[in-house]
């Protein structure tokens, strides 16, 4: 019995001892991940922690420039915030961009799903098209949109009529359609007048659009192509219209997408060059002086807005989202 | 021939290998009737003019702007003041391209610019595929935790963070080893003549960022190169692990090579994103430094004008800067854009 008991006792060890084996390759590979992450770490760690630590310091100070060289930081507290509140142009520009939003986003979002789901279809000259949709976003930042942005040509070149002085506008693309028109064609809907502005803004500024909805459309072609056909043939021979299909199948698959890509639209559009509160914290960097250190706590509160804006869209969102069970 | 069965095909001719049978078949004006004349084909065909006018309408709203562009750089200053030229210019020159490229400092630009987004990306498509490659693949402790971080870097506007980006690198200095060694702590320890580095007007700003993955959209790249990295099956690492080798040649030899559709992606990202970036130029980079693309954004002296149509040349001068800074991109386009669409669609995103 106790000798029993000892072999028994043994094998449990033995148990232990290859679990604990067992534990320190895993150790191993767990260490291999910590190499493999090594860069971003070390970065993150010493020189992007230091700069946003530096950055919300500043946002609470004045800066000096000493003249021979090297900086002093005079402490002001929530100064730079109050006169950054008090600068009556920068709520204005702040609520207006986050109006915008509210439109823009739905309407990046429905127009990268929609021809995603176009450019997932087998066609003729699928190759070519897919090539020409992915030019905005390679070529279309940064320096060109900046160029763009101040481009008067486009417009001089896609209207009818010449006048050469004016111009102005950057879609680059003439009127598509006129506020007019379509007032007349919903005044007898019960639609307001408000929406019917809003929608043709956003018809005429297709190119911008276009062009932001670059790397959702990559996102969502990802996805797409993910889906396996067979469920597709299953929903034919089940008899399922492609517009059942669409919204029973590839809908609710594509539903993680539709998040990843709502945040992402988030913050592309907020923290792109061509925002206007960017742009207005940008233009007030590069006057210099101690306007720099309101430029840093406008930013900050604006990042703070950014967080709460992603943090609602992830929320209503993800209330959406069907996630599949893989096992 | 007395056991056919009565509508059996007839065999018209048979060979070794071949049989020719002749079937009763529909007469071919009621197939083509009832192939064509269904609702179901009249959907298909509605269907397909609908999507192909579709896409080729947004094409053109793509590609007319550059069209415009393209047309205006070789239109000379009469041009704009004739009201009847409008797309196709009346006295073709070059004389835009030739100010831009003898007096902006174009070629200086191009070499300076193709060292600085070629390194860039290179270092930034290595590294991001190393850190996207540790985030997918090895369970270790705070790995989602430390995901967030690469998320939140993606999430904060450089903007915010440009002034003290500026101060970091023009007093360049690493846990305080510079000035510890210049003598900013204690007076006697003086190693050193200056107790930081002023980086500025260099490469190593932008490389420093790009091999610690903090530059440009690189949360993107480590977020793609992750998807991308869970989607290569254990099974394959397992085997080369059985097989003797190490986690590192593991990555080499076997992953390596399987990632390079995704690594194209991320490297012409990368490298475009660059190439046509103003804000890290701008920031890191003043007059007395090297010569880049946004540089070279400007109206040549020879071609001021002060006529009618000034202001329309001077726009059409700058987007041929925008097309010359342009130009090599889109020949890297041509070629490369297969694998971008093929790295994309293996990275087979899932939430």
């Amino acid at each position: 019995m106790a000798l029993l008991k000892k072999t028994k006792s043994s094998q449990e060890l033995g148990v232990i001892k290859k679990r604990k084996r067992g534990a320190s390759l895993q150790a191993k590979k767990s260490r291999a991940g910590w190499l493999f992450i090594a860069p971003f770490l070390f970065g993150f760690l010493l020189i992007y922690l230091p700069i946003i630590f530096d950055s919300i310091k500043y946002s609470f100070h004045e800066i000096d420039i000493i003249a021979g060289g090297g900086f002093e930081l005079v402490w002001v507290g929530l100064g730079n915030f109050q006169r950054a509140l008090d600068d009556a142009k920068f709520v204005e520009t702040l609520m207006n961009g986050l109006g915008g939003l509210i439109l823009e986003i739905p309407a990046i979002l429905l127009f990268s799903l929609f021809i995603a789901l176009l450019l997932n279809q087998k066609m003729a000259g699928r190759a070519a098209f897919r090539a020409i949709f992915f030019i905005p976003v390679l070529l279309t930042t940064g320096l060109i949109a900046d160029i763009d942005a101040g481009n008067i040509l486009g417009d001089y070149m896609g209207s009818t009529g010449g006048d050469i002085e004016t111009g102005g506008g950057s879609s680059g693309v003439a009127e598509i359609i006129s506020a007019t028109d379509l007032q007349n064609l919903f005044n007898n809907m019960v639609v307001g007048s408000e929406l019917a502005a809003n929608v043709t803004k956003l018809v005429n500024n297709i190119f911008d659009i276009v062009n932001r909805s670059g790397v959702q459309m990559l996102i969502f072609l990802a996805g797409l192509q993910g889906i396996s056909p067979a469920i597709y043939e299953s929903c034919e021979i089940e008899g399922a219209s492609s517009w059942e299909t669409f919204w029973k199948i590839t809908l609710p698959i594509i539903s993680p997408m539709i998040l990843v890509n709502a945040i992402y639209t988030v913050i592309d559009s907020f923290t792109s060059g061509s925002n206007s509160v960017m742009a207005y914290v940008n233009a007030l960097y590069k006057t210099g002086g101690d306007g720099n250190v309101i430029s840093s706590a406008m930013a900050w509160m604006y990042f703070l807005l950014v967080m709460l804006v992603v943090a609602a869209v992830a929320g209503i969102v993800s209330l959406f989202v069907f996630y599949q069970r893989k096992d | 021939m007395t056991n056919q069965v009565p509508n059996a095909p007839k065999v018209k001719r048979e060979s070794k290998n071949k049989i020719r049978v002749e079937f009763d078949r529909t007469p071919l004006l009621e197939r083509l009737r009832s192939k064509y004349l269904s609702l179901y084909f009249l959907k298909r065909v509605v269907w397909y003019l609908f999507r192909f006018l579709l896409l080729l309408g947004v094409c053109y709203v793509i590609l007319f702007p550059f069209y415009s562009k393209i047309a205006s750089s070789f239109m000379s200053p009469e041009d704009f003041v004739d009201v009847t030229v409008r797309l196709v210019p009346k006295y073709p020159t070059l004389d835009i391209y030739k100010a831009i490229i003898m007096e902006n400092g174009y070629l200086s630009a191009l070499l300076n610019t193709f060292v600085l987004a070629g390194s860039c990306a290179l270092i930034q498509t290595f590294v991001c595929c190393l850190v996207g490659y540790g985030f997918a693949k090895f369970k270790f402790k705070f790995n989602n935790l430390l995901f967030l971080l690469v998320v939140f870097t993606m999430i904060v506007p450089h903007s915010t963070l440009q002034l003290s980006m500026f101060m970091e690198f023009r007093y360049f200095d690493i846990l305080g080893i510079l000035n510890l060694l210049g003598g900013g702590v204690v007076d006697w320890l003086r190693l050193l003549e200056n107790p930081s580095l002023n980086l500025l007007n260099t490469y190593w700003p932008l490389w420093i960022m790009s091999a610690t993955a903090l530059a440009f959209k690189n949360g993107l790249y480590i977020f793609l190169m992750r998807q991308f990295f869970k989607g290569v099956p254990d099974e394959l690492e397992e085997s080369a692990y059985v097989d003797g080798a190490g986690v590192f040649r593991t990555f080499i030899q076997i992953i390596l090579p399987l990632s390079i559709p995704m690594m194209i992606t991320v490297f012409m990202f990368a490298f475009s994103w660059q190439w046509t970036d103003n804000f890290y130029t701008d920031l890191f980079y003043t007059t007395s430094g090297p010569t880049l693309m946004p540089d070279i954004v400007a109206v040549p002296t020879s071609l001021n004008i002060t006529s009618a149509a000034a202001n329309m040349y001077n726009s059409a001068i700058t987007n041929t800067c925008g097309i010359l800074i342009l130009l090599p991109l889109l020949l890297i386009y041509v070629f490369a854009q297969k694998y971008i669409i093929q790295g994309i669609e293996r990275s087979g995103i899932t939430g």
